[in-house]
C-alpha cells in the first residue's frame, strides 16, 4: 500500500510541519515527537476518513496509533479491509 | 505518616530533573512597587539593586499610580476588604456590576462578567458555551491558559498554523457540519508581539457561521486609537464574539479578568462556568482601582499615546543598535538570540549593567528561537530607555551580535 503511505505523509508535511528543515519521514514520531499536537489529530482523522471513506472509531484513533505514518496506513488498512 | 522518604524522593527526583534541565525557576525578591525602576533583591541575601524595569505587563504604568491607590484604599475604606464569597451567594456589590458595566461600554461589547483572572476566564468559557456537538479551532500559538480551558470542554478541537489565514479557512470547511463552530486566537501574542489579524478573521467567521473569541490580555487598555484593544486595530469593534482580558496586566496590573461578548454567552458563564460559581468574588479595592483605570483611560488617551511613543522609539533604536528583532509594532519587543544559553548569559549580564529582562527559551518559545522578550511601559522616561538601551549595546558588543543575522549568530553560538 504505498500509495497510501505517499498520501498520508504529503498531508501530514502539509498540514503540520511549520519549519521546512525538518524532515520526518514513515517512522518519525509525530505526536511524541512534538509535530502534532493533540488539539489538531482530529483533522488527521477527519481526513483520513473521508479519503478512504472509513469510519474510524474514537477507542482506535488514539495517539500512538498516530505516532507515525506507517502507524497511520497500518490503522487505515485494518478499517479498508472491514 | 503518608509522606514517607519514598514519596518524598520521587518529588525530589522530578525537582532535580528540572534543576538538571536548565528549566529550574528561580524568583528574584522585589522590595519596592511595581514601577519603571524597581529595587531587587537576587540572588536571595544580595544586598537591594535598583534596576530599570523591562519585563513587566505594567503597559500603561498604572500598576502604583496614585490616582489608582487612593481609589483602592477608597474601595477598601467602604466595601471591606474581601466578601468571603462566590457571587451568586452573597459576593456580588454594586461595584462589581459597576465595573461590568463600564467594561462592557469600554470594550463596545454587549455584556461582561468578572473572573477571579484571566486564566479562570479561559478555563470556564469553552466549558459553559459549547458541547460535543461543536468545534472549537484554535490558533497554534494561543496562550496556555486558552489551552487548557480548551482541554476541559469536551467540543471538538483543531487548530490552524499561526495567523495563517488560507489553513483556518480549510478547517472551518472542514468543520461545516459542525452546530456551533469557534474560532480561538491572542490579540496579540504575548511572546512575539505580533497582533492577530482580526479582521480578516471576522470576515471568515461571517462567511463560515463561527464565532470568534480575543484573549486581548496583552492589548486591553492600550492597543488601537484608544486604547479599546486589538478589535479597534483591526477595525471590528462589535463584531468579536467573545473577549476575554485580564485587569493584571494594562488595566493596573493587580488581579482579575473577565468574559466580554455577546450577552447570551456571558450569562451562560454565570450560569455555569465553573471557575466563576466555585471562586470567591474580586476583593472590592481591586474592583474599586480597575473602575479607576477604567475612567483614567476614557478621560484621556495620554497614556497609551505615551507608551506608543516609547515602543516605537525603543524598537527602531534596538534595529539601528544591529539586533535581530521579532518584526511587529506592539509594546512587546523580543531581541532574538536564538541559543538558550546566550539568552540567559545575556539577561545576567543586563541585570549587572543595572536592566532587569528575562531569557525566554524552549520549552517556553520554539527550540533555537531563545530571546529577551522587552516589555515597554508608559512609566518608562527616555532617560530610562536611553540607559536600557547602553545597557543592551554594551552587552551585545561582548557577545558580538550586533549586526549580525539570525545565521551568523547562530554559527557562532548555537542554536
Amino acid at each position: 500500500m504505498e500509495e497510501i503511505r505517499d498520501v498520508v505523509l504529503d498531508y501530514v508535511i502539509k498540514e503540520y510541519m511549520e519549519d521546512q528543515d525538518d524532515e520526518i519521514t514513515y517512522d518519525t514520531a509525530l505526536i511524541s515527537g512534538g509535530y502534532v499536537d493533540s488539539f489538531s489529530m482530529v483533522s488527521l482523522k477527519r481526513f483520513l476518513e473521508t479519503k478512504y471513506k472509513i469510519s474510524l472509531p474514537d477507542d482506535k484513533a488514539t495517539p500512538e496509533a498516530f505516532d507515525s505514518v506507517n502507524n497511520i496506513v497500518k490503522l487505515v488498512e485494518e478499517f479498508l479491509n472491514k | 505518616m503518608a509522606y514517607s522518604d519514598k514519596v518524598r524522593s520521587t518529588y525530589q527526583e522530578q525537582l532535580k530533573s528540572l534543576q538538571d534541565g536548565g528549566i529550574f525557576k528561580i524568583e528574584r525578591y522585589i522590595h519596592s512597587v511595581q514601577d519603571a525602576e524597581i529595587e531587587v533583591e537576587f540572588p536571595p541575601g544580595s544586598p537591594l539593586k535598583k534596576v530599570i524595569n523591562i519585563c513587566a505587563n505594567n503597559y500603561l504604568g498604572l500598576s502604583s499610580h496614585p490616582d489608582v491607590v487612593a481609589a483602592a484604599h477608597e474601595g477598601l475604606n467602604a466595601r471591606g476588604y474581601g466578601m468571603s464569597s462566590v457571587r451568586f451567594i452573597c459576593g456580588t456589590q454594586d461595584i462589581h456590576k459597576e465595573l461590568e458595566r463600564k467594561i462592557t461600554e469600554f470594550l463596545g461589547t454587549e455584556d461582561t462578567i468578572l473572573f477571579p483572572s484571566c486564566m479562570d476566564a479561559n478555563a470556564g468559557v469553552f466549558e459553559a458555551i459549547l458541547n460535543e456537538q461543536d468545534v472549537m479551532i484554535s490558533d497554534r500559538l494561543v496562550h496556555a491558559s486558552l489551552i487548557d480551558g480548551i482541554r476541559l470542554c469536551k467540543a471538538m478541537t483543531d487548530s490552524f498554523k499561526h495567523s495563517d489565514m488560507a489553513h483556518l479557512e480549510e478547517k472551518l470547511q472542514l468543520h461545516s457540519d459542525k452546530r456551533n463552530k469557534l474560532v480561538i486566537t491572542d490579540g496579540v501574542y504575548s511572546m512575539d508581539g505580533d497582533t492577530a489579524k482580526l479582521d480578516e478573521m471576522v470576515a471568515l467567521c461571517e462567511k463560515y457561521d463561527a464565532m470568534l473569541l480575543v484573549d486581548d490580555s496583552h492589548a486591553s487598555g492600550f492597543i488601537g486609537k484608544t486604547g479599546r484593544g486589538t478589535h479597534e486595530k483591526c477595525g471590528v469593534v462589535g463584531k468579536i464574539d467573545i473577549i476575554t482580558t485580564t485587569f493584571g496586566k494594562g488595566l493596573g496590573g493587580a488581579s482579575g479578568g473577565c468574559v466580554s461578548g455577546r450577552k447570551e454567552l456571558v450569562e451562560l458563564c454565570r450560569q455555569k462556568a465553573r471557575p466563576y460559581l466555585f471562586s470567591n468574588t474580586i476583593a472590592p479595592p481591586v474592583v474599586a482601582g480597575v473602575i479607576k483605570v477604567l475612567d483614567i483611560l476614557s478621560k484621556t488617551t495620554e497614556r497609551r499615546d505615551k507608551l506608543e511613543n516609547n515602543a516605537n522609539w525603543w524598537r527602531k533604536s534596538l534595529q539601528e543598535a544591529g539586533f535581530v528583532l521579532q518584526p511587529g509594532d506592539t509594546p512587546i519587543v523580543p531581541v532574538m538570540l536564538f541559543n538558550a544559553k546566550l539568552s540567559q548569559d545575556f539577561a545576567r549580564d543586563l541585570f549587572e549593567e543595572g536592566v532587569y529582562a528575562i531569557g525566554f527559551f524552549f520549552p517556553v518559545v520554539p527550540q533555537g528561537k531563545a530571546r529577551i522578550r522587552t516589555q515597554i511601559s508608559a512609566a518608562h522616561e527616555m532617560h530610562h530607555l536611553e540607559k536600557a538601551l547602553e545597557a543592551f549595546i554594551k552587552v551585545g558588543k561582548k557577545y558580538d551580535i550586533l549586526g549580525k543575522t539570525k545565521n551568523e549568530i547562530t554559527a557562532m553560538y548555537g542554536a
